[in-house]
Parts: structure tokens; C-alpha cells; sequence
């Protein structure tokens, strides 16, 4: 199966979607740590409360600013009302934590029961006096990070849209952040402030992150007027119609279609910043959209390249299998073969070719430069069969998820857990290197033990 | 609406699981979304197990909720049942396909038409019991399965073994230090000359359950997982049960009695006493801890025990009867068996407490205040916070919970077990006590060696603030690398800028 409209060499094909991935209540765990003041309420069952509390292991007993609302029989049978059970609740929260805004992620369970989330929120909202974000991130319809889509994507809404003066100052954080304690010349040193249309970043990182690649636009002498998310609730970026928008993230295209059809912005579809090749590219993309010519960035790239290169003689001439579970896949494919390996096959949950349309562009580009050929981009993978590829094509490296890892590496396959992508901090050129630590730590660790004749560990392997 | 931040049983279908991937070629397909099969990942990571978990899901999406499942779960079942070849498929439901009621039992019989192994679909309501209580019917209901599978086709074998023989039933994946205990187990079969006729479910095959009539009793360790097979066994078989726990020396002394009035009930002549004699007093060193002096330091001092009704009762006995410390709370959150756990600990401790909730048994610990708490992973983390130290005596637990070492909880090596993990919280306890009254084992300012001791160079204060958001341990690192970078290149001041480049030369 091909693209349609646009003849590609890139090769798309759907499998059964029997695979494994977190579901995406599993954002919780990142965004609540993100957004300071927020309380995120997983309205669901059992069953999305123990993945929760297992996934997410120690942080769980750090009083987390998220709980459950566990479901009842009585809920299921609509015995009981869920307007009142939901005051009850949300009542108790903002008694004993006074968050600044309240997120309900809906769940499979109240998608099935039909519990009208989004109908109750606005009322329940007025009469408790605290915001309600409704969020639908539930495995009937999405996968692991695609939950921070669908909450994104909620937020948007409710981003204010026109800045108050006096409130000027406090949502400029970041900028006044980056300029503290400098003095005026060294900030007219980076480059002259361009005056251009405000820019919104969306997807949320680790806040050294942010402080990065705002510092990375800001010497092209581009201002990052807000970000979504901030820091806290109360800081969300102004969007007027008219402004900038630019993902960081290959998994939200619902945030950025909300940011396009409802707030009216105008998206910049780039590659993500992932690696320096992908972070060059990011960069140069939002300059030719302001109309300015990117300085220094060829310079930046080689040196980062440079200082990658012990971790690349690792891995350079090897091939690498993305099973697909959280959709970075593209982008860190396109990084890795720009760092010399070949890859077999991407696996992927889902895969929107017109939000990542630029990514795909740089990831056939890539092939090409380093003439090596294009992936197969398997999009709902079917695990059983993706392993049944896998024991053909003896791949030097498998990125997937923790429930296939040991049972590969017990059979010598190098694995790496494709989760840590996710936590890890990836995005940048500064963060290069930790991309490539992760990706070449199996094969350090097991030249450390290749001598020892342990590589397969189960009787009978069917490799 | 009940507002949980955690839980101390699992759903329902996580019991259902344990059971089908205990036994060996048994596979179970879970009706389920995108995202609930996460029991492979705990399965793979806490018990680091080499193999393929034998679960899959028939991914429950959107067409699902619109149209039904309709042939998917049939294609799903007759699919695995080609590729992998198991004996059994354990058709499971999970919450969200039991509120889709769609009528599973029909796809089953529709699959098992085209199906060589057998189908079954796991009998459990997600709404009213948990992973413990699932479990045990999941056992059962195999187990039932099978017998009347081999009585039908007449190959249900006569009669018991020639020698005494046990069935030792509960043994599962998952479960708190049960592969140590089945080693134990076995063993304390030996010792007594007992043949084990089988061990379920763990590592048996549906093959096996048809001979399960032929022991002369079974051997239920634990509280919560085997009974309901028990029970149907003596319903069926007249097989009698031993449901006393060998956890500490009294109750396996208790154990082993009841074990050998069983036997001889049924002629076998066996006299364990001299046996029980010699464990106790020579080749365990529970009973000789107990008199040393060691343990009268611990006669008095208060604990909280609270887990799972088998480890939090024999904790509570084991603690009071046979070292003599002062349970002032004993607790469990095994709510539906509550009456069980009542009986059983009353007289050993203060007061009881059962509940499912995590903050109201915190509470407890933070109002008794006591030397040490034996709980689960949660109530170490609630020592943590107290400063208040914890042994882990029952699920739910984490990796560290799945020792390499033999560990076993049960038996007279158990006994051992025990008495070490008992001794190392409440000394540790001591200890931390002394440091505080005494101020630290070392008191001098610690003098810090390397070159970031006394530093040259100036960190801005923007630079100073990103440094604070690296995580504490690690900090150090970060701090030297970059300072090192930045002496070696000539800079006196270390701007955001120059850490940045540090980490991009360094990876510091």
C-alpha cells in the first residue's frame, strides 16, 4: 500500500494491530510532573489504576498530583449519578490539593458507558470554581504518547486568547529567565531580535529541555513567545489567530489540527529536533518560514556530529528493528541511519503522513544520502509476526517494549526498551549523545560479556 | 466513584492470567483494548523470565465497539492455535469487555470447532472479584475442566498412589517467593517421604490434571490461591486438604501434624514427631534465635504487620508466639476472607485492621509509631517516609521482591528466612537510633576531595538554576565535568552556553 496522492518511495504497509504498547493514560505520569499546579483524574476501573500504579513503579508513592476515579458496578449500571460521584470527588481534591486546574482523562470504560465527560466538565467547572480539561486518552483509540496528544490537544482550548498588558511580563517567564543576570550587550550579541510573527511551541519536555531549544531559536534571533504546556496551568501561552505554531513531538497531530482548525494558528511542519541532523533541520525550517537566513547551524551540526563519534564506530554498519510503540519511531530511525546504520523495518502505532510529512521527507532524504535503503514503515505492527521477521533477519539491534526485551535478549538479540526514548531527555543538539547512549548501550554491554559464550540463554531457541 | 491513588490486588484478569501462564503450554487471549496486556511486561521484567509471555490480546478498538468483535476473537483463537500449538486457550475478559456483553462463550464454541488444543473462557466477574479471588476460580475451573474431560473419555485413572503421595496446590507466577517455597515444599515432601504427585499450577501441564485424584491429600500453602480446587477435589475425589500454612516453626509443626493424621487415616502408619523435634531444635535456627539474646532485645518492641491474609497471619504469629515482640496492629486487605484473618491473628496482636486503602493503614503506622513494620512495598515506602524501617513479607511487591538467591517463605529453610529478615529491620532500626542520638558515625566536616572542592570559577546564575534542575545524584558529576571543560579551555565563568557545550564534548 502506497501513498495516493503523492508517489513516494516509502513504503507503507498496515499489519493487524496486535501489538504491545502502554496505554496512553500513561501520560499522566510525565504531565502531571510538567504542569506544577495541575491534579489529573483518570476516571476509569481497576484495570487502568494497577497498570498505572505498576508502570510508573517508585513515583507512585511520591504523593502524585493523579489518582483514580475507580468505577463501580453502581457506575456501570448508571445506579449511581455521575455528576454528584464526580463532585463528590473532584470536591475532595480541591480540598486537600487546591490544584489550579483539574484533568479527567476519560477511559475505555466511560467510552463504552457513554459518560458525557465533556457535557459535565463545564458545569461542574462553574460550580466548583476549578478548571476541567476532558481528555479521551483511552486504548480503544490510541496508543501510549498519543495520550499527551489528546490532552494537548484539550489544552489548546483553553489557552487564553488575547494578552492582557499587565499579564505581559509574567507569561514572558522563559525569555526573562534566559536573560537574567546578562547584560545588554551580551544579549545584542546573539542576534538581532528579528521582528517576527509570534511562534508557539507545543509538546511537553523536561524544562532543561525548553530552556535549550528556546536558546537554540533565540540565536537565530527568534523569540518563543509561550509553549503549551507551561510550566503551570496558569501560565499557558497566549494564541491569537495569525500565530506560528511548531510541534517537538511526532505524536501530535491532534494538538496541531486543534491549533490550526480551532485556534486559527498556522502550523510549521518540520522534522522534530531529534539528533543534530533533525534539530538543523527544525531550525532551518521555522527560519525560511520568519524569512531568515539560519547562521551558523552547518558549523553546529558537524561539531556535534564530531562528538558523536566514538559512540557511532559502535554502531555504524548495523541494523536496527523498531517494533513501534510510542511513534518517535520515524525520527529516531532517520537519526540512526544518519549515524551509519541500516534499518530493516519501523514499526508504528500510527502514522499521519501529513503532520509528519516533513520528517518522512528527511527520513527518504537520508536514505538516499547515505544509500542505504528506504525502511518498510509498518504501521499497527502484529508483534507475532514482526518476531517471526526478526528471526529471519537477525537485526543487531531491536528497539521495543519491556515485554518482549528479555525473552529476545535470551535468545541474542540486542534489545533496547523503547519507554526510555520517551522519559529520557532526547530533543536538541546538546541531547544527542544521551540518544546515542541509550541506543548503544546493549551493544556496549554485550561486547563487554561477548566473550563468555552466553548469548543464548533458553533451551530449545527457535532462532 | 471511589478516588484510589493505589490498590493492593490486582483486576480480575491479572488472576485469570497468573493461572494460564503458570502451566506450561497454556496460552490465554485477553478480550481487551489497546494497552492492557501489560501483565507481559511485569511478568517479563519481575521475574526476568527468558520466555515469551503466552498471553496476547484481541484487541477490543473502535469497529469493535461499533459492530462487535465478531469473527476477530474467533480468528484470534484459531490463529494462536495454529502458530503456537498450546493444549489450552484461556479466552479472558477484562472490565472493558465485560461491559460490552458480548456473549464470549459463543466465540469460544465457535473456535473450539476449528481448534486442535481446547478453549475455555475464564469465569470471573470483573466487578465483583479481584486478581486473588480470580485466581482461584481460574484454577478451579481448569481443573474441573480437565477431570471431567478425562472421565468422559474413560481415562480418569483408579485409585491412589501406591506410597503417600501430596498434590501441592497454589504455586503461581507472580506470587510472593513461590518458586523458592515449591522447592522447599518439595523438599519437606522428601524429608517426610511423601512422592509429590503434582504441583499446580505451576509448570504442570493440563496433561497432568487428570492423575491429580491419585494423591492421598493436597497441600494448600497458601490462603488465598488453591482452595476452591481443593474443595472440588474432595467434593469429587474425597481427597482431604492440608490448609495450614508452614510458615514459622510452630505452624509448620502444625502443618506437618496435620499432614500425618491425614496419612495415617488413611492407613499410612507415619510418625513425624522425632522429624519435627530434630528441625526445630537442631537444624532450624528460628527456634535457637528465638532463645539467643539477640532476639530478647527485640522482646516488646512494637510492629505493624499488613499483607495478604497466609503472610500477614503467619507474620503476626511468628512475631508475638515466637519472638516475642508486641504486634499492636496486625492487617489485611484481603476484605471478601476478613472473618478467616480475624480468627486467625486476634489473639497475637492488639487490635486488627482490614481495609483496602493504602492512607488509612499510613495513618495507623503513623499513629502507632512502631520499631518496624512488615508490610508490602507500599507500607515500606510509608516507613520511608516515617523513618520507621519495613520488611517485605507479601505482594504486591517489586523487583527486588524476586530474588535470584533461594529465599523461600515456607518450610524450616523459611523459618531461617524469617528470622534474618526480622532481625535486619529491627537492627537497622537500632541503629538509625543511635546515629541520631549520637549525631552520625562521623561527625568532623566532610572534607570533600577533586578539584570541584574550592572552586575558581563562577557559575552564573542562570547556569547556577539549570545545574539545580539536575537530578541530586548526579549533580556532582555535572558540576566537575563541566568546570573541568571549562578550566581546560580557559574560561572563568560557566555560563548556560558552556554547559551546554560541556555535555555536548563530554556527556557530562
Amino acid at each position: 500500500m502506497t501513498v495516493a496522492q503523492e508517489p513516494s518511495a516509502l513504503n507503507f504497509d498496515c499489519e493487524t494491530g496486535n501489538y504491545h504498547t502502554f496505554c496512553p493514560i500513561s501520560c499522566v505520569a510525565w504531565l502531571y510532573q510538567k504542569i506544577e499546579d495541575s491534579f489529573f483524574l483518570v476516571i476509569g476501573t481497576k484495570t487502568c489504576g494497577y497498570f498505572l500504579q505498576n508502570a510508573m513503579g517508585v513515583m507512585i508513592f511520591a504523593e502524585p498530583r493523579y489518582a483514580m476515579a475507580e468505577l463501580e458496578e453502581g457506575d456501570i449500571s448508571a445506579q449511581l449519578n455521575d455528576y454528584e460521584e464526580l463532585k463528590r470527588l473532584c470536591l475532595q481534591i480541591k480540598r486537600d490539593r487546591n490544584p489550579s486546574v483539574i484533568v479527567w482523562i476519560g477511559t475505555c470504560t466511560t467510552e463504552i458507558i457513554k459518560m458525557d465527560l465533556e457535557g459535565l466538565a463545564p458545569k461542574l467547572e462553574a460550580e466548583i470554581g476549578i478548571p476541567i480539561v476532558t481528555a479521551r486518552a483511552n486504548g480503544l483509540d490510541y496508543a501510549f504518547t498519543q495520550g499527551e496528544d489528546t490532552v494537548l490537544a484539550s489544552m489548546a482550548n483553553k489557552c487564553p486568547s488575547k494578552v492582557v498588558e499587565s499579564e505581559k511580563e509574567e507569561r514572558n517567564a522563559i525569555k526573562k529567565l534566559l536573560n537574567f543576570g546578562r547584560k545588554k550587550e551580551d544579549i545584542a550579541q546573539d542576534a538581532e531580535d528579528v521582528n517576527h510573527h509570534p511562534l508557539v511551541l507545543f509538546g511537553s519536555l523536561p524544562d532543561p529541555v525548553v530552556t535549550n531549544l528556546t536558546l537554540e531559536l533565540k540565536k537565530q534571533g527568534i523569540n518563543v513567545s509561550g509553549w503549551l504546556p507551561a510550566k503551570r496551568y496558569t501560565e499557558l501561552p497566549t494564541l491569537e489567530e495569525g500565530y506560528y505554531v511548531c510541534g517537538v513531538n511526532p505524536f501530535l497531530s491532534r494538538t496541531a489540527t486543534t491549533l490550526m482548525r480551532r485556534r486559527k494558528c498556522k502550523l510549521i511542519g518540520a522534522p522534530f529536533p531529534i539528533g543534530p541532523d533533525g534539530t538543523r533541520a527544525w531550525i532551518e525550517k521555522i527560519c525560511s518560514v520568519f524569512g531568515i537566513e539560519p547562521q551558523g547551524l552547518e558549523e553546529r551540526e558537524a561539531q556535534i556530529w564530531e562528538n558523536l563519534e566514538d559512540y557511532i564506530q559502535l554502531i555504524r554498519g548495523k541494523s536496527v528493528f523498531f517494533m513501534g510503540d510510542n511513534l518517535l519511531e520515524i525520527s529516531l530511525a532517520r537519526f540512526l541511519i544518519r549515524c551509519g546504520m541500516t534499518c530493516q523495518e519501523i514499526g508504528i502505532p500510527y502514522m499521519d503522513k501529513r503532520y509528519q510529512a516533513a520528517e518522512l521527507a528527511l527520513l527518504e532524504k537520508t536514505c538516499n544520502d547515505m544509500g542505504v535503503p528506504i525502511p518498510k514503515i509498518i504501521e499497527k505492527p502484529d508483534n507475532y509476526n514482526q518476531i517471526q521477521r526478526i528471526y529471519e533477519q537477525k537485526p543487531d539491534l531491536v528497539i521495543t517494549g519491556m515485554a518482549h526485551a528479555n525473552p529476545l535478549e535470551a535468545r541474542g538479540i540486542n534489545t533496547k526498551w523503547s519507554v526510555e526514548f520517551t522519559f529520557a531527555q532526547i530533543h536538541g543538539f546538546t541531547n544527542a549523545r544521551d540518544i546515542l547512549e541509550l541506543a548503544t548501550r546493549p551493544l556496549r554491554r554485550n561486547n563487554n560479556l561477548k566473550d563468555l559464550g552466553w548469548e543464548k540463554l533458553v533451551k530449545e531457541a527457535k532462532v | 466513584m471511589k478516588l484510589a491513588y493505589w490498590m493492593y490486588a490486582g483486576p480480575a484478569h491479572i488472576g485469570t492470567l497468573r493461572i494460564a501462564s503458570s502451566f506450561k503450554n497454556v496460552h490465554a487471549i485477553m478480550h481487551a483494548p489497546l494497552g492492557d496486556d501489560y501483565f507481559n511486561v511485569m511478568r517479563s521484567m519481575l521475574e526476568r523470565e527468558r520466555n515469551f509471555t503466552p498471553v496476547t490480546a484481541s484487541i477490543v478498538d473502535r469497529n469493535v465497539l461499533a459492530r462487535g468483535s465478531q469473527e476477530k476473537v474467533v480468528d484470534n483463537i484459531t490463529r494462536k492455535d495454529k502458530e503456537e500449538t498450546p493444549d489450552l486457550i484461556v479466552l479472558t475478559p477484562t472490565c472493558t469487555s465485560s461491559i460490552l456483553q458480548e456473549d464470549l462463550q459463543n466465540f469460544v464454541d465457535r473456535a473450539q470447532m476449528d481448534c486442535q488444543g481446547d478453549v475455555l473462557l475464564a469465569d470471573v466477574n470483573h466487578y465483583r472479584v479481584n486478581e486473588l479471588q480470580a485466581a482461584d476460580r481460574t484454577l478451579q475451573q481448569i481443573v474441573e475442566y480437565y477431570i471431567a474431560k478425562a472421565r468422559k473419555k474413560g481415562e480418569l485413572p483408579e485409585g491412589k498412589t501406591e506410597k503417600p503421595s501430596v498434590n501441592i496446590i497454589g504455586i503461581s507466577t507472580l506470587g510472593f517467593h513461590n518458586q523458592h517455597d515449591s522447592t522447599e515444599l518439595k523438599r519437606l515432601m522428601a524429608d517426610l517421604g511423601i512422592e509429590v504427585n503434582a504441583v499446580i499450577p505451576d509448570g504442570a501441564t493440563v496433561e497432568e490434571l487428570k492423575n491429580l485424584p491419585r494423591a492421598w491429600f493436597n497441600l494448600i500453602p497458601y490462603r488465598e490461591l488453591g482452595r476452591m480446587t481443593a474443595q472440588y477435589l474432595e467434593k469429587e475425589f474425597g481427597t482431604p486438604s492440608v490448609e495450614i500454612t508452614p510458615m514459622g516453626v510452630v505452624e509448620t509443626a502444625r502443618c506437618i501434624r496435620q499432614i500425618q493424621q491425614v496419612l495415617n487415616a488413611q492407613g499410612a502408619n507415619v510418625d513425624y514427631e522425632d522429624f519435627i523435634n530434630e528441625q526445630t531444635l537442631y537444624v532450624s535456627q528460628a527456634a535457637w534465635f528465638s532463645r539467643s539474646i539477640d532476639c530478647q532485645n527485640l522482646t516488646g518492641k512494637k510492629a505493624v504487620v499488613f499483607g495478604d491474609n497466609t503472610h500477614a497471619a503467619a507474620m503476626t504469629k511468628i512475631l508475638a508466639r515466637e519472638m516475642g515482640i508486641h504486634v499492636v496492629m496486625a492487617g489485611t486487605y484481603c476484605k471478601y476472607d476478613a472473618e478467616w484473618f480475624r480468627n486467625e491473628v486476634s489473639e497475637y496482636c492488639d487490635e486488627v485492621l482490614i481495609s483496602e486503602d493504602n492512607g488509612e493503614i499510613g495513618d495507623a503506622i503513623a499513629r502507632i509509631e512502631p520499631a518496624a513494620i512488615f508490610g508490602t512495598q507500599m507500607e515500606r515506602h510509608v516507613g520511608k517516609r516515617l523513618d520507621i524501617p519495613c520488611g517485605v513479607i507479601a505482594s504486591p511487591i517489586h523487583i527486588q521482591n524476586f530474588p535470584i538467591g533461594y529465599k523461600p517463605f515456607c518450610g524450616y529453610e523459611g523459618t531461617n528466612q524469617i528470622a534474618d529478615l526480622v532481625y535486619n529491620s529491627f537492627t537497622l532500626g537500632m541503629e538509625d537510633h543511635l546515629l541520631e542520638i549520637f549525631g552520625g558515625h562521623d561527625t568532623k566536616e566532610v572534607i570533600t576531595k577533586g578539584i570541584s572542592a574550592d572552586s575558581d570559577l563562577g557559575w552564573t546564575k542562570e547556569a547556577q538554576v539549570e545545574l539545580n534542575k539536575v537530578p541530586g545524584f548526579v549533580r556532582g558529576k555535572v558540576k566537575r565535568n563541566t568546570e573541568k571543560f571549562a578550566r581546560d579551555r580557559g574560561l572563568s565563568e560557566i555560563t548556560l552556553e558552556v554547559m551546554y557545550a560541556a555535555k555536548e564534548a563530554v556527556g557530562a
